[in-house]
């Protein structure tokens, strides 16, 4: 049986854990747009879920090539939203990361922080720019609009900044192991 | 021919080296990497990707003929990926051999 959840996350670490709590308690995701998840109930338990951040748009040759390579390694790509891939693979053939060793983990955390620095500094650069605009037009007896307006994109930079830091941490934390480790 | 200072080589990439003295696909390298190292490494299919295209441009591996019935592309190691890991097991050799003369453990107490 299917059903749908409507669900926003900011966050894609705390996306992919809830994911693979459901896909435990047997509800698995098959599709996914913006906000709008499909799963399908099943064996709880089944499969583990990871998301991705792809280097391209799912459309490109090299990301269909990755895609295709992916499922030819049993793991199946459910959906697709931007850039962002969702990847499931059978619990039953052992644990399923996509990164296994220190180098590989720190550039998927790299494309990823990148992609949250450039959306986050979007937001503080508008966000800046709309209070300078409204405290100049605001002065003249005007309203303040668009400071109001503003706020939309301080909400932006105040979520985006922790998972930005979180993930400059994890980097650090992976290159000074890599001092030690492979 | 692999440079006199080839830097060590990742476990994985060891392992894949090894896997390919036979043809094999991504799937069936990940298997016997898996099957041979008892379990303990675990390759990742995002790992193992960038492994591969690393290996190809070095050309330390070819791509041979798909795969007939899964049409799935085979890999195999080229004399140069041989040349690769006969060097990096002579590097192995060295720690090992230092490690046991220096330390007096042999491998089978730990």
């Amino acid at each position: 049986m299917k059903f749908k959840v409507y669900k926003l996350f900011m966050n894609y670490e705390r996306e992919e854990k809830w994911l693979n709590e459901m896909a435990a308690k047997g509800m698995h995701l098959v599709d996914f747009s913006f906000g709008r998840y499909v799963f399908e109930e099943g064996t709880p338990g089944e499969y583990i879920y990871r998301i991705e951040l792809l280097e391209n748009l799912p459309s490109s040759a090299e990301s269909r090539a990755y895609i295709r390579w992916m499922e030819e390694s049993g793991v199946d790509c459910v959906a697709s939203y931007i850039r962002w891939v969702y990847f499931r693979k059978k619990a039953s053939e052992g644990p399923f990361d996509l990164y296994s060793d220190i180098d590989s983990k720190i550039s998927h955390y790299k494309k990823i922080a990148m992609f949250i620095g450039l959306i986050g500094g979007l937001n503080l650069a508008v966000a800046l720019l709309n209070v300078f605009i409204g405290l100049s037009v605001g002065s003249g007896g005007y309203t303040y609009a668009n400071i109001y307006i503003s706020i939309v994109n301080w909400i932006l930079v105040a979520l985006l900044l922790p998972m930005f830091i979180s993930h400059i941490r994890k980097i650090k934390t992976l290159e000074k192991e890599k001092l030690l480790f492979e | 021919m692999p440079p006199k200072d080839q830097n060590a080589l990742t476990e994985g990439v060891y392992y894949i080296l090894i896997a390919l003295h036979t043809p094999l696909h991504g799937y069936g390298i990940m298997q016997f990497v898996k099957e041979v190292s008892d379990e303990r490494v675990n390759l990742g299919p995002g790992t193992l990707y960038g492994a591969i295209n690393t290996m190809l441009e070095k050309n330390w591996i070819v791509a041979t003929a798909t795969d007939a019935d899964t049409r799935k592309k085979e890999y195999v190691i080229t004399d140069v990926g041989r040349e690769v890991v006969q060097t990096e097991m002579k590097r192995l050799e060295e720690l090992l051999e230092n490690g046991r003369k220096i330390t007096g453990v042999e491998s089978d107490e730990v």
